[in-house]
């Protein structure tokens, strides 16, 4: 296939000298010891995550659970996103290896085309990324801790015996208004209603939410909606404490913050190479455009960052896996 | 500095070249793997958003099937993509042995050693 050792060379010639036992380029093995370098950082990054979360003693989420909003839309799409940001992925990776292939046909047009393409599609998975930070760091209501323990029935009728220290979490519209609430924010404001409870925020703005349900357990095992009564005893015992989003000192998805560090650093860390990348495939499509590559008589610089984009590729797969799937 | 991918006479990149007939089968491989590729990750998002996890056998199962559909991925992409299928065995072995040395003493280490102090291994269960 294309790129391949086609050259075949006797063994006198090979042990020789002047030969590369691997009969590739220079500039192509050092993109390779460097892939093989890299893969191993992240490799010890993975297996980082998967021994802190395998000795935490408190509860993981789960990544269909805190992976399912997509943007402008209610409702809950379990993965759908991460499921369409490794397809960008996958398809950028295509075209990738068709401007490849172009290039040993020293078809220059369509290389331009394909690897266009490429940098169209890195643009759309950094775009989805960074909508999926922000998603991440704003939250989805966030959520409080019980400062004791309380007996609540769910909405479908299960018992739930919560203890101190459990998080408790409130609906996006809710939470909206109870983290300047928190805050102090003398324009927001907690009033009675008749249900229950309602925030009432003042000021330009006139702005209410009313606590309709509480959610408990809900990255976790046993998600459960509790409503009317039942949600007023858990607000009653609520602390101090409340988590908006998450950050580099607390995070409402999970008691650990190393859960919301990891996912900073590895998706971060994968999102940069992805960020690296596209610059590079911007670069060598100019260079391919203004035909330098035509006067070289040769396409491997494609080939090269080809080499890295697909490795972009092959590390969003195991960070799906082990990140939002496992 | 001699650069060699500028060296136009018996340079490696120039033996690369393919001709028209041969372009048009790779692009069908191409475009075989990119579906085997889309199936695979429908099935991993289709079987997360299905199964639940919990402590039972089922679940174990089902991490191991994402696992080994990963693996099944990730050498569809480095042995097609990346052509590393393709190249001198020299070169597969000179990049995919050291890898698989050192993380697998990267795991055994974290797994094994790691948990030394508790007895047993929780990973894995």
């Amino acid at each position: 296939m294309g790129g391949a050792a086609t050259k075949s060379i006797s063994k006198e010639e090979l042990w020789g000298g002047g030969q590369s036992p691997f009969s590739v380029s220079y500039g192509k093995m050092m993109m390779w010891y460097f892939l093989v370098s890299d893969a191993l950082t992240f490799g010890g990054l993975l297996t980082a995550y998967g021994f802190v979360r395998a000795s935490s003693t408190d509860a993981w989420p789960i990544g269909e659970q805190v992976f399912r909003s997509l943007p402008g839309l209610e409702g809950e799409y379990p993965l759908i996103y991460v499921a369409l940001m490794t397809f960008i992925l996958i398809v950028s990776s295509v075209t990738m290896v068709l401007a490849v292939e172009a290039g040993h046909r020293n078809d220059k047009n369509g290389v331009v085309k394909w690897l266009g393409l490429t940098v169209i599609g890195g643009f759309f998975f950094l775009g989805s990324q960074a909508w999926e930070w922000s998603h991440f760091i704003h939250g989805s209501g966030g959520s409080y801790i019980l400062a004791e323990n309380v007996t609540v029935t769910a909405d479908d009728g299960q018992v739930f015996d919560m203890n101190k220290g459990d998080a408790i979490y409130m609906d996006h519209h809710f939470g909206h208004l109870a983290e300047p609430w928190i805050a102090g924010d003398p324009l927001v404001t907690l009033q009675d209603s008749e249900h229950g409870i309602k925030l009432v925020q003042n000021g330009e703005h006139m702005h209410e939410a009313e606590l309709h349900a509480l959610t408990i357990n809900k990255y976790i095992e046993n998600e459960s909606h509790v409503s009317g009564d039942e949600a007023m005893k858990l607000w009653n015992a609520r602390s101090e404490s409340f988590s908006f989003g998450a950050n580099m000192h607390d995070n409402e998805y999970a008691v650990q913050q190393s859960y919301a560090n990891f996912f900073f650093f590895i998706t971060g860390f994968h999102g940069f190479h992805v960020f690296s990348g596209v610059v590079i495939n911007i670069i060598i499509f100019f260079m391919a455009y203004r035909g330098v590559f035509e006067r070289r008589k040769h396409y491997e610089m494609v080939e090269k960052i080809g080499l890295y984009w697909h490795f972009v590729d092959l590390v969003w797969v195991f960070v799906f896996t082990f990140f939002y799937l496992i | 500095m001699e650069r060699d991918d500028l060296i136009v006479n018996d340079s490696y990149a120039l033996n690369s070249h393919h001709s028209e007939e041969e372009g048009a089968v790779i692009r069908k491989n191409v475009w075989k793997v990119t579906a085997i590729l889309t199936l695979l990750t429908t099935v991993e998002v289709i079987m997360g958003v299905y199964f639940k996890r919990s402590e039972t056998f089922t679940w174990s199962m089902i991490k191991w099937t994402f696992v080994i559909l990963t693996m099944v991925k990730a050498a569809y992409i480095v042995l097609v993509f990346m052509h590393l299928g393709d190249e001198r065995p020299n070169l597969k072995k000179v990049v995919l042995a050291p890898y698989m040395l050192f993380i697998s003493y990267l795991l055994f280490i974290a797994i094994t050693e790691g948990f030394a102090h508790l007895g047993n291994s929780t990973l894995f269960q």
